[in-house]
């Protein structure tokens, strides 16, 4: 039995998964080290899914981590990082899709549904306020507009 | 033998829902024994799924390897409770979950239906049985969960260990009534259309199914938020993971579906606007289905995912949603608008909730659909992830969230904004005053977090002011408040508290990622870490076997800001029969807020990777939910004789009167 526990611990120091961040990657300077956690969370972690690579125990997330804080300490500013690590990993690296022509669906989609239904709205009062002119109400809706008035 | 009885049953219930869905759409004009057939059949089917279940879950539970689906996915050294939650931890068990709700709901109609309009009735019964067989029908023809093998064999694979936790027991069942549930709003929908008949009585039909289904979907998501959080190990709980989007969705559009079906059931109006959410939301939850089950995108969720099982469930969702929607285009010119109403109302209130909610919901859908569509249309490939979606939709949510205390405060028809401004004034000066305390012994950080927690609060206070001024204890006194607070309304106190339980989750939120403390180093043993005022001290590390995993086990010490020391364990674990490690994650709670301890790797000759977090208020992220979800159970009781067994008022009188 101890053996098979032996064994099996053994199984587990390969095994096991690594963690995110290693103490022996952080670099020395806070304000760098915060600026390098920042970037990470916005890079995803190619062999997993869906997480950034600050967040990832995978080999491949690791090696993006050291190459972010590389680059920082090298002196790049935060967009040169970027633009490095997609310049070798392609935009599927980066969590926040560019602001470019084939994304700009994407980014605008929000604000026109939000503005057509708006529109829409404003385009619904206004005509039911054209209708309380008068013209062209059926008896229902004047008595119907009259019993809103009463209120 | 049981398992062939329960494969047979299931076939029979499948045979049963085609005949269901013939006969009603035939029949649904007469009375009498056509009718009668359709609701026996609805309960039937029932009764036959539940015994297919209970012959599969028998399988799993005796650990019989001879079922094809059993042997891949349960072993003889699980624990009891995760044998029987294997069941639904695989691609077809869930697909059998999935139909057993199906078939739960559509008996629960057939039941407690019988005051609706006969003809409405049979028509939402055959829309059922219509699910039930294309579900139904699915499983067994390319997800058969009743499969033998021969030989036998000897030993299981294993449930992911992932999975091996009661989060399982909880989150899918709960996950499953809420999308399903939704069913019976969009059987509603397309009988209504059908029928022709739209007005007030038929939203609130609908309601309390609308009620009940969206807070099993609320409690689900977030009992699957906590689960990834303590499951996963590092603290994340919601990921804008693809499978949490596709839950998420028919949620937004769920959470606006209830609010419509107010305006139309206390005024008529908005009627095409309800019907036509009651349509999508269910069809988000297909759309979930086929984005989970098909492979087209890859996630923790998407167990046994199968191209020709993914063509198979788009062309449902094709057929079904594209009938539905056919309907309604025919349809719906035919609704008259309903009763009028300003802009400043109650009516133009929920209007305002709608536009943000649905522009919520389809902003999810697009960040979620468009890297496919992308990658199909041009072969780029990008990802949309966290940072997108916290943008887009936290900028949706601000303005809807900052409207939240007017909603209920204003009159129907027409609202005067200035008078509820003004009633408001008190709930605006005492999010203030509290916004200004929790910075002064917070401290104020350069980032969006106060506003966040200022519009946390803001709802919080602003939800209660309702109820406050309805008790009126300042005009009549306690002793007089305190029977009108009790003489309200249910739906007073549900609408009060699901807002509340908003505010809380809000504040959750933007404490546990603002103000959070986190630690990466490594310790030795008897080291001891300063973690935001907590002593977390690694005192030893060892070896454990648990029934069908080892485990390395670290102990700490967490010693409180206010004194007081409370163990804390953390786990790193190998399931050996499928060689799947997992990490356990420690956690202790203080009040609301948590110490999040993760258990990392050996450093050096006896020190270990240790990543420490203090989460302050994070229970509220999901405290937050069950309160909203309470709410609208709470206000089901409300409507004890109307859930879905509304009495004509024809036969109410005729009762009045025989009792006289």
């Amino acid at each position: 039995m101890k053996r098979l526990v032996l064994a099996l611990s053994l199984i587990l120091a390969f095994a096991a998964p690594s963690l995110a961040v290693q103490p022996d990657e952080v670099l020395d300077d806070p304000a760098l080290e915060q600026r390098a956690r920042d970037i990470s969370g916005d890079l995803r972690c190619l062999v997993c899914q869906n997480q950034s690579i600050d967040d990832s125990d995978a080999e491949l997330a690791r090696d993006l981590r050291l190459l972010v804080r590389e680059r920082l300490v090298a002196g790049d500013s935060d967009q040169q990082v970027f633009d490095y690590i997609v310049a070798r990993y392609g935009e599927f690296v980066l969590l926040r899709p560019v602001f470019q022509a084939h994304t700009i669906v994407l980014w605008i989609a929000a604000p026109v549904v939000l503005l057509i239904g708006a529109g829409a709205l404003v385009f619904a009062v206004r005509r039911r306020r054209d209708d309380s002119g008068g013209g062209g109400l059926t008896p229902e809706e004047r008595a119907a507009l009259e019993q809103l008035s009463k209120d | 033998m049981i398992v062939e009885f329960g494969h047979y049953a299931f076939v029979l219930a499948f045979v049963l829902a085609l005949a269901q869905c013939a006969v009603g759409f035939l029949a649904w004009r007469t009375e009498g024994r056509a009718v009668r057939f359709v609701q026996n059949a609805a309960i039937l089917q029932f009764l036959l799924v539940g015994l297919a279940f209970a012959a599969l879950a028998q399988a799993f539970m005796v650990s019989d390897f001879s079922v094809k689906l059993v042997y891949e996915h349960s072993h003889s050294l699980q624990p009891m409770l995760y044998k029987f939650t294997s069941v639904w931890g695989n691609h077809e068990g869930s697909m059998m979950l999935f139909v057993l709700i199906l078939v739960l709901f559509g008996a629960l109609v057939a039941v407690f239906g019988r005051g609706l309009p006969p003809s409405l009735h049979t028509l939402v019964l055959a829309c059922q049985g219509v699910l039930v067989a294309a579900f139904s029908g699915f499983t067994l023809f390319t997800s058969n969960p009743f499969w033998r093998l021969n030989p036998a064999p000897f030993e299981g694979s294993e449930l992911n260990p992932v999975l091996q936790d009661i989060g399982l027991a909880v989150h899918p069942p709960l996950l499953y009534l809420g999308y399903v549930g939704f069913s019976i709003c969009f059987a509603f929908a397309v009988a209504a259309l059908i029928s022709g008949r739209i007005d007030a009585a038929w939203a609130r039909w609908v309601r309390p199914w609308t009620l009940a289904s969206w807070s099993f979907l609320t409690l689900g998501i977030a009992m699957g938020s906590y689960w990834a959080y303590y499951e996963l190990g590092w603290g994340g709980w919601w990921f804008w993971d693809p499978v949490e989007n596709a839950s998420f969705m028919p949620w937004l559009a769920g959470t606006a579906l209830l609010h419509s079906a107010i305006v139309m059931e206390k005024r008529n109006a908005l009627k095409i606007w309800t019907i036509f959410l009651a349509i999508i939301t269910f069809s988000l939850s297909l759309l979930g289905t086929f984005l989970v089950r098909s492979g087209v995108l890859t996630s923790v969720h998407s167990f046994a995912s199968d191209p020709t099982r993914g063509i198979v469930i788009l062309a449902m969702l094709a057929v079904l949603i594209g009938a539905a929607f056919t309907l309604f285009a025919l349809r719906a010119g035919a609704l008259r608008a309903g009763g009028l109403f300003a802009p400043v109302s109650r009516e133009g209130a929920l209007v305002l909730n709608n536009l943000f909610l649905s522009t919520a919901a389809a902003a999810v859908l697009v960040g979620t659909l468009y890297p496919l569509v992308l990658e199909a249309l041009t072969g780029a490939r990008i990802t949309v992830g966290a940072p997108f979606f916290d943008l887009t939709f936290g900028a949706l949510m601000v303005p809807l969230l900052l409207l939240i205390p007017f909603g209920p405060l204003l009159a129907w028809k027409r609202g005067d904004l200035a008078g509820v401004t003004q009633r408001l004034l008190f709930a605006i000066i005492a999010t203030l005053v509290l916004a200004v305390l929790v910075f002064a012994f917070l401290g104020f950080p350069v980032s969006m977090a106060p506003i966040g927690l200022a519009i946390g609060i803001w709802v919080m206070v602003g939800s209660l002011v309702e109820i406050w001024e309805r008790a009126a204890f300042r005009k009549a006194g306690l002793a007089q408040g305190w029977r009108r607070l009790k003489g309200l309304p249910r739906t007073v106190y549900s609408t009060a508290f699901a807002h509340f339980g908003v505010g809380m989750t809000v504040i959750g939120i933007v404490c546990a990622t603002a103000y959070q403390t986190e630690i990466v180093t490594a310790m030795q043993p008897g080291q001891t870490m300063q973690l935001a005022g907590y002593a977390v001290t690694y005192d030893s590390e060892h070896n454990l076997e648990g029934p069908n995993y080892v485990a390395e086990r670290g102990t700490f010490t967490i010693g409180a800001p206010w004194g007081g020391e409370r163990p804390l364990t953390s786990e790193r674990r190998v399931y050996p029969a499928s060689g799947t490690p997992t990490t356990e994650a420690g956690i202790n709670t203080y009040g609301l807020s948590q110490v999040y301890v993760q258990f990392g790797e050996r450093f050096g000759e006896n020190a270990r990777v240790v990543r420490l977090w203090h989460k302050p208020l994070v229970l509220l992220i999901w405290l937050g939910p069950v309160v909203m979800a309470l709410a609208g159970f709470y206000s089901l009781l409300d409507r004890r004789i109307r859930v879905g067994a509304p009495q004509p008022a024809r036969r109410r009188e005729e009762e009045a009167q025989a009792a006289q």
